[in-house]
């Protein structure tokens, strides 16, 4: 139950974003009518432009938000256990925090490459990449983005990140990358 | 001696023939314990257009490990198709069998190569063929003679007119390539800053898929290699990997993650009429068309650890084929169907291991121990892996009993992912 409330919730602080948008171009709109012409009328004092309080300053600073090293956005990697695909505990903010994100921001676009370690067939071995990205989609999902914004892919043993032939490379390149769109 | 003679010569031959730095060089590191000594007598005439046809013919037979090359001296005359065999001269010199012929110019410049085998144990001919013959030609044609040797000696087709396909890495550097079966020739069909896996030849020998990353995940290309045509025959939401072909050509079998996990789909090369095959919550890949096209083998850990399994092509009820070990993978119906290539993890160590499908006897029958992509040739002699020698990855081949051995190296970087090509008439 709980986690059908979160799409809720997201779709309800949009509308409220949305709904902010549009109301604050049409105060300014010039009015319209000819038959201003009848009586002189005083006239108008400049309305003082108003402060705006942006509530999509997240959703639109949010490219900014994914590059600042200081925002959990900024760190896109998930790494797994050996033979293991589950999201170990010290993810699960990260996790939320760019699910949070997805929901907030429903143009964003998340492209997730599952990776693998390169012992054994390089075929298998994009199976249990995609595994491991498939697996952090359905979180994502779980916590409220949408199945549209999130593709889940798999390079296999192909992209290590490390490539000396040990556990300690192993560890490295079984992992999940997370792109936006505009970064693949 | 006589092998290092016959190296040096193919490697000069390689050297005359082809300028690319990252042709393969072969090495026999295992020969079949029986090998047929055979003496192949220098052609008549063959000097005048190199490489020597006598040349080719003894390093594809050497190197099918069934042979053993005798010194032949040069004669004088040479012999020829149409000399006069002294079977006990041959036999005083130890060979069971004989190889002489002739390249003969005809009016208008064409040439044509004369080949004539005999038994000399039986102290008979076994037969002559003719082959149209040109400069541009002369490595095709010899191959095309050592084929026609082959199958008069042993019944079987040869394959050395046949092609293989690897993948080059160099730095970030991917080249999906093609060459001779014996390394030579070698031609770069497809450059990529990307990873290229699994390139799998259509049974005519036209095309190649391949799983191609540049697009930032998996893709499915179909590559014409006459044109250079590239299709993208699968590029659903998520990986399309895997490729597969159906004998007849007319289908492709993928794995496709577009409904969730990696399962087994079935179409058209041009990607249309897509239809899954299997349905499970594992883990169902690399499949394989049997060459009689009945069963699909292919690898899921539905059983909790990869193995190996079957079922009909068009789905159905699905057989698991593998129990010893809990990581088997990979499988490679031969071309008779009667066993399984495929790569088991063995201790530490993965290796191609051949599974007798009818007495379910298996038989590890590499000694390297990082084997992945075993490729059987259409004849189902020999069996082209990928392996790691010192660091560098390297294709290796093994004869399907295991005695005989090659290892294909390039000073130019790793090679993997090799493919057998088919037979082209």
């Amino acid at each position: 139950m709980k986690t059908n409330i979160l799409p809720i919730i997201a779709a309800t602080s949009l509308v409220v974003l949305f709904a902010a948008c549009s109301t604050t171009p049409d105060a300014d709109k010039p009015g319209a009518k000819p038959d201003a012409a009848a009586a002189p009328a005083p006239e108008a004092t400049a309305r003082k432009s108003a402060p705006t309080v942006d509530l999509t300053a997240r959703g639109k600073d949010g490219s900014a938000m994914l590059k600042d090293p200081n925002s959990p956005l900024s760190k896109r990697q998930i790494f797994f256990e050996y033979d293991k695909f589950e999201i170990k505990a010290e993810y699960k903010g990260l996790v939320e925090a760019h699910a949070k994100y997805l929901r907030e921001n429903p143009a964003a676009k998340m492209l997730i490459q599952g990776n693998a370690d390169e012992r054994g067939s390089r075929e298998y071995n994009v199976s249990l990449g995609q595994r491991r990205s498939d697996t952090v989609k359905r979180a994502l999902i779980l916590l409220g983005a949408k199945d549209s914004q999130i593709e889940s892919v798999s390079l296999g043993e192909e992209k290590p990140v490390c490539t000396d032939h040990a556990e300690g490379c192993w560890s490295k390149n079984r992992r999940d990358d997370m792109l936006y769109n505009g970064e693949y | 001696m006589l092998l290092k003679v016959l190296l040096s010569l193919l490697g000069a031959a390689c050297l005359t023939i082809s300028s690319a730095q990252a042709q393969l060089s072969i090495e026999i590191t295992g020969a079949g314990a029986q090998r047929t000594p055979i003496a192949v007598a220098p052609f008549a005439g063959e000097a005048s257009l190199p490489p020597s046809i006598s040349t080719i013919i003894r390093g594809d037979l050497e190197r099918s490990g069934l042979f053993r090359n005798l010194e032949v001296p040069a004669l004088n005359p040479a012999l020829t198709e149409a000399s006069n065999i002294s079977y006990a001269d041959w036999r005083a010199r130890l060979a069971d069998a004989l190889v002489v012929g002739s390249l003969v110019q005809l009016p208008g410049g064409r040439f044509e190569t004369r080949v004539r085998v005999d038994d000399v144990v039986k102290q008979t001919r076994l037969g002559a063929v003719a082959l149209p013959t040109s400069k541009e030609n002369m490595r095709a044609v010899g191959h095309r003679a050592a084929d026609y040797v082959y199958e008069k000696l042993t019944g079987e087709k040869g394959v050395f007119s046949t092609l293989i396909s690897y993948v080059v890495k160099r730095g970030n550097a991917y080249e999906l390539q093609i060459a001779d079966a014996d390394g030579v020739g070698d031609q770069t069909i497809l450059k990529s800053n990307e990873p290229i896996i699994s390139p799998a030849w259509s049974p005519d020998g036209k095309r190649i898929a391949y799983v191609s990353f540049e697009n930032k995940k998996p893709v499915v290309y179909v590559h014409s290699i006459a044109d250079a045509k590239r299709t993208v025959a699968a590029n659903f939401r998520g990986s399309n990997s895997a490729p597969a072909w159906s004998p007849d050509g007319s289908r492709l079998a993928v794995t496709l993650s577009r409904e969730g996990g990696s399962q087994i789909f079935v179409m058209a090369p041009n990607g249309s009429g897509l239809k899954r095959l299997t349905s499970s919550q594992a883990i169902d890949t690399e499949p394989r068309f049997s060459t009689d096209g009945r069963w699909l083998y292919f690898t899921s850990d539905r059983g909790g650890s990869p193995q190996i399994y079957r079922m009909p092509a068009t789905g159905g009820d699905v057989q698991r084929i593998t129990f010893e070990g809990s990581y088997n993978v990979t499988p490679r119906p031969s071309p008779d169907g009667k066993t399984l290539a495929y790569i088991t993890r063995n201790g530490g160590k993965f290796q191609v291991a051949i599974l007798d499908l009818a007495n379910r006897q298996t038989q590890i029958i590499s000694d390297s121990d990082r084997d992945e992509s075993p490729s059987f040739a259409p004849n189902g002699r020999m069996i082209l892996l990928a392996t790691v020698i010192n660091g560098r990855g390297v294709l290796s081949a093994v004869s399907a009993d295991g005695r005989v051995k090659q290892r294909l190296t390039t000073t130019a970087g790793d090679v993997r992912e090799p493919a057998w090509g088919p037979f082209i008439d």
